[in-house]
């Protein structure tokens, strides 16, 4: 018994609203410390910052502390992570403890109220229009399927009496709104918990030509893939002749037991997704030197014949076709610039402007010398009238891939989607009541209405008052003519 | 015409519209009122012009998308929806009061936008920023602000309404706030008046420039001056805001209308915030970095904001939370979502690219 009264307690504390706003209140304030405190980065970054806050004596013990509690991986910490969790089942319980009061009510039929009542009710209204009841009930039946309030039932009412009463109601399911907002948010914190216990995040840096069945997890480890994949092709391309860049675009192979089953080329915003994992363009860089696979692509119109495309590695030398000459391709810049002296050197490590320096030889002399860059081609025109267009420089750069495996997002996007709905009908929604007495009295017919709605009063007041108010100016007119 | 023009026209008129409004709001005179009005509309349709130009602009400049991207763009998009908002308002409850409360605001973020010098180029995008997902999310993003900065002028006018003792808590919120974003306000006007042409970078200005006539001043007497006028102004605020309820006590506004007001505000910026902001926010993240939430700073201040506006929705259901509580809540909600929308560039960094460059 003792046992009960326990689980009793802690249903009641679950239930409350109280500590629903008190969780509210908690999970913002200390969600704001993980905002100050820079989140799994290195000790230094943060060591830096409570120097600035606390001063050099206490950094030291302040980092200390704060990475005791968890505040440099806050979100992922067991108490932030309890939080959550309290408030998940405060959502939960409070639902279902809420849900059979409002089965309750959404089941409950309307009926006929006393005509003492209807002075009782927020929202009244008593007007009077010309004519019997013969011609009043129509209209005002007419009246009530107005826009918003569709009438389901219209019945007399007690049988002594001549009047009659109309009532209906309407929206009774969105009171169910609140509710499809709470569990939606439950499922989208099983959809994360999904996420994070059965999915995979990772990276993975693939050099163009290269290969791999593993990606890494953010500590290192490897990951195996099940399959492999290949970067063909890796391009980069800029607005203009600036260094902004437009877009990136890598060329992926899948492989698996040795054959190619996919191919596609991925962009920022243009995924890859394959046997669940997805594979997102992230970042692209430079693979360190002195990879022997790398290859210049030269596309070479000799004058007046056709052009001819050829692939060399730095040091090599290449012929021009139909004339005596060759070309040597002596260095390779990624990104050429010249400096006050007109010395060549390179800007930046990314290729933002690749070049290469050609030497042309023609009978064991040299003739020419030059730079050709990708990005202008005036320089591609040699002395001799021949064109050698620097086409691309194959196996320079990596393309940096986040590798993802989320079976939970699918669960969280329907969350997402029920609370849209759910909010929808919670805000823009109403369970609204209406009754209309109708009764006769001489040559006119009293109209007197009582009306219930859970949100949004005086819309609703504004919409009666429109639609009985015309009730009386249209009687009145057709009394007239 | 072009869009710089316009947008210069709105600008202006949109200061005039705050003389104007505060000029009615003090001699209470219909023909000043109805000038405001017109003058806050012809404005309103200044800029809206000057958005199509904008974005017809873009398209020829080959780079063609709407004009939602950066800092600009997002702060003049939010007062065109403050101010679309409060021109519903006023001519829906044929009210003009919350004019001198609203187009401060509107004032404030043209006056930040002017003083920081922000690039007002069309600029290409960088890959990540390029997709729809994106455009819905920043656009829902700043209908729901507009909404949560009109949910914020009536709940400061609520409080000043209903409260009058010195020693009241509620009180004391909205005569510091309010004299808080007054004397901002007048900093960055001195700011402008004295360096007028600022930084080129958002970063480099609030280093550089931002409060530096006052606050910030290399003088030291300047800045002892400045801190001394701004708690004379918060104490004098403190003294006299009851000053302000006697003249707004003229235009016979309910507080229950206010509190209704305020909370059908709410209501439409809530769904809206959540749906725009934080879903297609997390559908954009999904797509783009292959995480739909990644507790960064922005992301994090976002739902920051969100829980606010469940804590108001919230205690609403509470016994003994009604009135100024709640409207100290709405108030306390724009303010998080002003952090959340400059705070945490300035001040925090993270993935967003807003007023990095
Ligand atoms: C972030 C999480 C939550 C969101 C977004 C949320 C959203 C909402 C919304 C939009 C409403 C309707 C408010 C209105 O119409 O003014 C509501 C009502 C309510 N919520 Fe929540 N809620 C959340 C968490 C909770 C929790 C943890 C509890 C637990 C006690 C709770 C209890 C209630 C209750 C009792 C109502 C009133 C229901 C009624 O009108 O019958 N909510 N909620």
């Amino acid at each position: 018994m003792a046992d009960k009264n326990i689980i009793d307690k802690v249903w009641k504390f679950f239930t409350s609203v109280k500590l629903a706003v008190a969780l509210f209140a908690v999970i913002a304030l200390s969600s704001i410390i993980g905002t100050v405190v820079e989140q799994n980065s290195q000790p230094e970054k943060n060591i830096k910052l409570f120097t600035k806050m606390f001063g050099a004596a206490y950094a030291q013990t302040a980092y200390k502390t704060a990475a005791s509690l968890g505040l440099t991986d806050m979100y992922h910490s067991w108490w932030f992570t309890g939080i959550l969790i309290c408030f998940a089942a405060n959502l939960t319980i409070c639902s279902i403890d809420k849900l059979p009061h409002i089965r309750r009510i959404v089941n409950e039929p309307v009926k006929p109220i006393e005509t003492k009542d209807f002075d009782k009710y927020g929202i009244k209204k008593e007007l009077a229009i010309d004519g019997n009841i013969e011609t009043a009930k129509p209209a005002a039946l007419e009246a009530l399927k107005k826009p918003g309030m569709h009438p389901i039932e219209a019945a007399a009412g007690s049988p002594a009496s001549k009047d009659i009463q109309l009532y209906a109601h309407s929206g009774r399911y969105s009171r169910y709104a609140v509710y499809v907002i709470h569990f939606s948010i439950i499922i989208i914190l099983i959809g994360s918990v999904i996420g994070v216990t059965l999915g995979f995040s990772g990276y993975l840096t693939l050099p163009e030509g290269e290969t791999s069945a593993v990606a890494y997890t953010q500590e290192g480890a490897e990951h195996s893939l099940g399959f492999s994949i290949r970067c063909d092709n890796f391009a980069v391309s800029f607005y203009g002749t600036s260094d902004m860049p437009k877009d990136y675009s890598s060329w992926l192979s899948v492989i698996e037991n040795g054959k190619t089953v996919l191919k596609k080329t991925i962009g920022v915003n243009y995924p890859l997704k394959y046997k669940g994992y997805t594979f997102y363009q992230s970042g692209y860089g430079v693979v360190p030197k002195n990879n022997s696979k790398s290859l210049i692509i030269l596309n070479i119109t000799p004058k007046g014949g056709k052009s001819e495309q050829i692939s060399l590695a730095v040091g090599e030398t290449f012929k021009i076709p139909g004339a005596n000459s060759s070309g040597k391709v002596i260095a390779f810049s990624p990104a050429l610039a010249f400096d006050k002296n007109d010395r060549p050197y390179s800007y930046t490590e990314n290729m933002n402007n690749p070049a290469i320096y050609v030497e042309f030889t023609a009978e064991d002399k040299v003739r020419h010398s030059g730079w050709i860059a990708k990005r202008y081609p005036q320089t591609w025109a040699m002395p001799d009238g021949s064109k050698v267009e620097l086409v691309h420089n194959w196996g320079y750069q990596y393309t940096g891939l986040q590798v993802r495996k989320d079976p939970g997002v699918w669960v969280v996007y329907a969350g997402c989607i029920f609370i849209t709905i759910g909010l929808y009908s919670a805000f823009f929604l109403s369970h609204k009541k209406i009754w209309v007495l109708l009764q006769p009295e001489k040559s006119k017919v009293i109209i007197k209405i009582a009306a219930f709605t859970n949100k949004n009063k005086t819309g609703y007041e504004g919409v009666i008052n429109s639609v009985f108010n015309r009730l009386t100016h249209v009687t009145a007119q057709g009394q007239r003519r | 015409m072009s869009s710089p023009i316009l947008f210069g026209i709105a600008e202006v008129g949109y200061f005039m519209a705050m003389m104007v409004y505060i000029g009615y709001f003090i001699f209470k005179n219909e023909a000043v009122g109805v000038t405001a009005t017109a003058v806050a509309s012809a404005a309103f349709l200044s800029q809206s012009a000057a958005l199509i130009f904008r974005w017809v602009e873009s398209y020829g400049m080959g780079i063609g998308r709407a004009p939602l991207t950066n800092l600009y763009e997002s702060l003049i998009f939010f007062v065109w929806c403050l101010m679309l908002g409060y021109l519903i308002i006023e001519f829906k409850y044929h009210n003009r009061t919350f004019g001198a409360f609203v187009t401060p605001l509107a004032g404030l973020a043209l006056g930040f936008i002017d003083l920081t010098g922000i690039s007002k180029e069309i600029e290409p995008l960088v890959p990540a920023l390029q997709s729809n997902w994106l455009l819905a999310h920043v656009t829902m993003s700043f209908i729901a602000y507009a909404a949560f900065g009109l949910a914020f002028a009536t709940g400061m006018l609520y409080l000043v309404l209903s409260t009058e003792k010195r020693n009241e808590s509620s009180y004391i919120f909205w005569t510091v706030a309010g004299s808080v974003f007054f004397i901002v306000l007048a900093a960055m006007g001195a700011d402008f008046l004295t360096f007028k042409a600022a930084g080129t970078s958002q970063q480099q200005f609030i280093k550089g420039y931002l409060f530096k006539a006052t606050f910030r001043s290399d003088s030291g007497p300047t800045v002892w001056l400045s801190f001394a006028g701004a708690l004379a102004i918060i104490i004098a605020a403190w003294r006299y805001g009851y000053v302000l309820k006697r003249m707004l006590m003229t235009f016979g506004l309910s507080l229950e209308f206010l509190e209704e007001l305020n909370y059908k505000i709410i209501a439409v910026g809530f769904p809206i915030f959540t749906l725009g902001g934080l879903i297609f926010g997390a559908i954009w993240a999904d797509q783009a970095w292959g995480v739909y939430w990644s507790w960064d700073p922005k992301e994090t201040w976002s739902l920051i904001s969100w829980l606010v506006y469940a804590f108001y929705l919230h205690a609403r259901y509470l016994r003994g939370w009604r009135g100024n509580k709640i409207a100290v809540l709405s108030s306390i909600g724009f303010i998080t979502v002003i952090f959340t929308y400059l705070g945490v560039n300035i001040f925090l960094s993270g993935l967003h690219s807003y007023g990095e460059a």
